[in-house]
């Protein structure tokens, strides 16, 4: 019979769920080993490199080519004229929108891709693009996005005037892209208007970007003889992109390649299609060989995918005791010259509207208005799921607001507000239903972990004595792992995921998903969850993603929708898995299935458990000696829809001290709580929460994408974009609590994105807090020394006696 | 991010050196640890045609005290300078404020020499070396001079150096018992200029202030010597109260571009109250506190 300790030392072989499994991806990273897009090297291999716009605004009058092809080892300049005819001028984005490839005939934002130079070697491309002449003519831009909808606003879009019917609602002016409302309107017109209390704050969430330390790049190879395109693409989503490739090009998808090597990073920047692919792409069609693009830090900064950029108006109704009783959220968002934004098809404006958070809100109304600014394209999900991050950045700073207004305690109010325990699933305002949480219990345990009423104590002293220190406190919801295909796609294709298992007679197994590792530790953490549910030890599992040739599609990893949808494929195939190899057991064993139950790593007879056949034993009977009927192997395909979103939250402190006489924010203490349900590698966890605290950080303290009023881009470059060093990075503290997603076959839930969206937040609310008791409600990011010194000064409070 | 095409030079005594720059005049421009000047080349603001890298010239490098005075080889990187002893126990300012330059992979290449050189009101060295009255012989085709810190730095990227002269040592005399210095830095992030910054050297007689240098980075065409609010503080007992009418002295002739680091009214104010901060922390030096 098994003992207690046997069944725990198989267990612990297994190396499943719950194990802080060292990664498997870290030897050849660490040994600069790792195989990137520019690692990628090709017999004949040409290189390119992209002309610029100058200007933000300006008619392209003429581009003259003939110096440059002049140039020994150039091979081709591509303009938009080239593209004409093979209609790849202009390209579909994924919100409906068309977007120039090369630009044709104006140029809308400053660095926007104007030519494209092919030569021997990236030396020589470079020294070619300054040899391209381009005459411009220059035309006003427009730069804040407030001014966008003026009647003498300049037309930035020329290719859309006429067509007012835009891909989500009608447009109310040329520079106008949709209007999207959700909620009840008259209804939270009706509370505001009888409402005992009522707050209004406006607040910019300033542009920055996702800024993944290796840039976008490709190298695309078109083999004439057979009519085949490889691709090797920094993508978050490379069987999307061998769609749209294949639907683009005309070249039958069966023909089309996408690989994404090891990527470096893609926090939402590379999701999308970029012009840089495409012209690439073309470029190895046209010549016949091989071609590499990968861009500069400044063409990165500048020209690929931004996020947020949203302009927001909050509004909450409560009654005095602060027991919220509508909101009403009216945003401006800048979506630069084209609409690039990276949602599902029918969300403009992402998942937004989870924006009523963890509270108990009755009524609500949104309304996002999209308008096109001279500026670079994009609106990406940064580390978050779709606009998530803009959600809980609203609802958190209005529920400080009110609080300030009542004079309740900030962790106070949120108690009397919060969904309750009893009340999941919960159906909010908006619709969206919430699989689980224990929010009371979360932020219990937070503020009993810090001394929340000594701290309160200690800036009362502080502030009697004049000096600056502040307190922080956000409980958020996330809403992730996109998504139910009956809400959910991408250009027409349902948001699943899948996973496809193959053991391997010997007992050992490969694995292949549809989505792609960009750092999470896929190749860790699906092999955990493998191995639990088939018994195989973790190491004798492999694990390949991102070859469109090999694996099953997908639609990528963005939005934390690897564990939710793609980890639900696995645990399902392997299931499937099991069923069978549960079969063959008991035909090895001359048993009935139902005699047989699962132990670890073996099938065993009940009640006679000597009686057994391990996982191991099963694969190879599958090779030849299945029961009669069965076909032999041992191979499982998911292809998993998932029923509903899953539902992460988490409560996070955030304690700073600020140098008055310099504006400097000292991060004092950071608490974060996370619940993402079933923990499937704690180690990992505690790796993703580190990092999305730290993205976090950049964004709330640094990060932002300046232009200036004739829309020429400021500080894009390392000099001035905040990419913090282990010197700035604040001490991170992390916790949890564990409520299981119930729809979920792990019960997981997802979680590198919660510390980016619960966290930007709590450095505003606990910078803003240390202003509190002089009227201050809101402060907008970055609160870099400058903009914090700002503040002071203007309250006088760097005065010397 | 890729430089023109340059001919690339690699003399290996400074006559090799001036005589190339000699030969190229405005083609060539001098290599020393590449941390301004590639990254200008990469974004093509600088196109020399011929490159002379002065890393394999022995005669620029090596840190010695001769007479009262500390002879510094201009192609010092920023992390020999650190690691100096000698420097330590002499004219600790220089070595404390070189770990304030940049970040590690920066200070393993960047000279002394060529900060000073390049004369980027950003760069730390020229505020270090006026404070610290140092002196720099410039290296020509008709021989040598020596010019003190002080005067050297006429503009923004223009020196007294000419074109065919490169810096060849710089000489700084020992810091005398009883002084005190600071050097204090804003920055927003590890490996950034400063957002502006003081460098102050005193020296006490007793409560006395004998001799105070108070000098400001980045917040004019070029470093900055507060002389007014030297003239404040020498020969008095220095109080809380004249330390803020000096700051307010060294804030009158800042002149700062407007940046994302912050504007005009703020860098101000930051100099301000740096120089604060570094005579206080002077004091307590000099007091041996």
């Amino acid at each position: 019979m098994s003992s207690t300790a046997d069944t725990v030392e198989r267990e612990k072989n297994l190396q499943g769920i719950g194990c802080s499994r060292k990664r498997k991806e870290d030897p050849r990273f660490i040994q600069g080993k790792g195989n990137y897009v520019d690692d990628i090297k090709m017999p004949g291999m040409l290189f390119a490199d992209m002309v610029r716009s100058p200007h933000a605004h300006a008619r392209i009058k003429s581009i003259n080519k003939e110096k440059a092809l002049a140039l020994p080892g150039v091979h081709a300049v591509i303009t938009a004229e080239d593209l004409k005819p093979l209609n790849l001028h202009w390209m579909p984005t994924l919100a409906g929108d068309v977007q120039a490839v090369l630009a044709d005939e104006k140029v809308v934002f400053q660095q926007q891709e104007v030519a494209l130079v092919v030569a021997d070697d990236r030396y020589i491309a470079a020294d070619a693009t300054e040899l391209v002449e381009v005459e411009y003519e220059e035309l006003p831009p427009i730069v804040d996005p407030h001014k966008a909808m003026d009647p003498d606003a300049p037309i930035i879009r020329e290719d859309l005037v006429g067509k007012m019917e835009g891909a989500h609602s009608k447009r109310l002016h040329d520079n106008h892209i949709f209007t999207w409302e959700v909620g009840q309107k008259d209804e939270t017109d009706r509370v505001f208007e009888t409402a005992e209390v009522t707050v209004k704050q406006e607040m910019t969430y300033q542009r920055v970007h996702p800024s993944p330390l290796e840039t976008c790049g490709c190298v695309a190879s078109f083999d004439k003889i057979k009519g085949t395109l490889t691709v090797y693409i920094t993508s978050q989503a490379p069987h999307v992109v061998r769609t749209v490739v294949s639907q683009l090009s005309g070249i039958p998808e069966s023909k089309v390649r996408i690989i994404s090597p090891d990527i470096g990073g893609g926090f939402g920047n590379k999701v999308g299609v970029y012009p840089g692919y495409v012209a690439t792409i073309v470029a190895s069609i046209v010549l016949g060989r091989p071609v590499k693009w990968v861009e500069d830090r400044i063409e990165h900064l500048s020209t690929t995918a931004f996020a947020r950029d949203y302009h927001m108006t909050g509004e909450l109704a409560a009654d005095k005791d602060g027991r919220i009783k509508a909101l009403r959220v009216n945003v401006l968002a800048d979506h630069g010259a084209f609409d690039a934004c990276a949602d599902p098809s029918k969300f403009p404006a992402g998942l937004f509207h989870i924006c009523t958070g963890s509270y108990d809100i009755p009524t609500a109304y949104a309304r996002v208005d999209g308008v096109y600014t001279n500026k670079a394209p994009g609106g990406v999900a940064y580390r978050c799921s779709f606009r998530v991050t803009e959600a809980v950045y609203l609802i958190e700073r209005m529920v400080d607001v009110l609080a300030q207004k009542l004079n309740i305690d900030k962790a106070e109010i949120r108690f009397r507000n919060f969904i309750k325990p009893e009340q999941f699933p919960y159906t909010s305002a908006f619709g969206w239903e919430y699989d689980s949480g224990n929010y009371h219990a979360a932020l219990k345990k937070v503020l009993e972990a810090v001394d929340y009423e000594g701290l309160r104590k200690e800036q009362a002293e502080k502030r009697a004595r004049g000096e600056l220190m502040g307190i922080g406190i956000v409980t958020f919801t996330e809403i992730v792992g996109a998504g139910p295909s009956k809400t959910c796609d991408i250009l027409g294709i349902g948001m699943f995921d899948s996973c496809e298992i193959r053991v391997h007679p010997t007992g050992s197994a490969l694995a292949r998903m549809g989505t792609i590792t960009q750092g999470q530790g896929h190749q860790t953490t699906y092999a955990q969850i493998i191995a639990s549910e088939l018994g195989i030890p973790s190491e004798d599992i492999q694990i390949e993603e991102g070859d469109t040739d090999t694996a099953p599609y997908g639609l990528g990893t963005y939005g934390s929708r690897t564990t939710p949808v793609g980890g639900a494929a696995t645990a399902k195939a392997a299931r499937k898995i099991r069923a069978k190899a549960r079969k063959i057991a008991a035909h090895l064993l001359e048993v009935s299935e139902d005699d047989l139950e699962w132990d670890v790593d073996r099938f065993r007879v009940k009640g006679s458990p000597d009686q057994a056949k391990t996982m191991k034993e099963i694969a190879w009977a599958a090779y030849n000696n299945v029961p009669e009927g069965m076909e032999p192997g041992l191979e499982a395909v998911e292809y998993y829809d998932p029923p509903n979103f899953t539902y992460p939250f988490g409560a996070y402190v955030c304690v700073v001290d600020i140098d008055k006489y310099t504006g400097v924010t000292k991060i004092r203490r950071f608490y974060a709580l996370d619940d993402c349900g079933t923990r499937i590698n704690p180690m990992i966890i505690d790796g993703q929460i580190h990092g999305g605290l730290t993205e976090g950080f950049a964004v709330a303290m640094g990060q932002e994408l300046i232009y200036d009023e004739g829309g020429n881009i400021l500080g894009n470059s390392f000099m001035d974009y905040f990419l913090p060093t282990a010197v700035e990075t604040p001490h991170w503290e992390t916790d949890y609590t564990v409520t299981p997603s119930p729809h979920h076959p792990l019960g997981a839930k997802g979680v590198a994105e919660s510390p980016h969206v619960g966290s930007i937040p709590t450095f505003t609310a606990a910078v803003v807090d240390a202003f509190a008791h002089l009227g201050v409600t809101h402060m907008n990011m970055p609160h870099n020394a400058f903009n914090v010194w700002k503040k002071i000064h203007e309250l006088g409070l760097d005065k010397r006696s | 991010m890729i430089p023109g095409a340059f001919e690339y030079h690699a003399p290996t005594t400074l006559a090799e050196a001036v005589s190339l720059l000699k030969e190229y005049g405005d083609e060539g421009k001098v290599l020393a640890g590449g941390h301004s000047l590639l990254p200008m080349m990469k974004l093509r603001f600088a196109e020399p045609s011929h490159l002379i890298d002065l890393n394999g010239i022995d005669e620029l490098r090596g840190i010695r005290e001769e007479n009262g005075v500390i002879h510094i080889g201009a192609m010092t990187t920023e992390n020999e300078l650190i690691a100096s002893q000698l420097l330590w126990d002499k004219c600790p300012l220089i070595p404390e404020a070189a770990k304030l330059i940049a970040d590690p992979q920066v200070r393993n290449k960047g000279t002394i020499g060529g900060d000073i050189a390049h004369g980027d009101p950003g760069n730390d060295h020229p505020a270090i070396m006026m404070a610290t009255d140092a002196s720099f012989v410039l290296h020509g085709p008709d021989g040598e001079r020596v010019v003190p810190a002080n005067g050297f730095f006429l503009g923004t990227y223009f020196t007294l150096l000419e074109p065919e002269e490169i810096l060849k040592e710089i000489q700084v005399p020992v810091f005398p018992r009883n002084t005190g210095y600071a050097y204090s830095k804003l920055k927003r992030k590890t490996g950034d200029f400063a957002t502006a910054a003081a460098a102050v050297v005193l020296q006490l007689d007793g409560d006395i202030c004998t001799k105070i240098n108070i000098t400001l980075t980045n917040v004019g065409p070029t470093a900055l010597k507060a002389e007014e609010a030297e003239q404040l503080l020498t020969g008095k007992v220095i109080t809380e109260d004249l330390i803020n009418q000096a700051a307010e002295k060294a804030m009158a002739i800042c002149d700062p571009a407007e940046d994302l680091r912050g504007d005009v009214e703020y860098k101000t104010h930051m100099a301000g109250e740096m120089t604060r901060r570094a005579i206080r922390q002077s004091l307590d030096r000099a007091r041996g506190n």
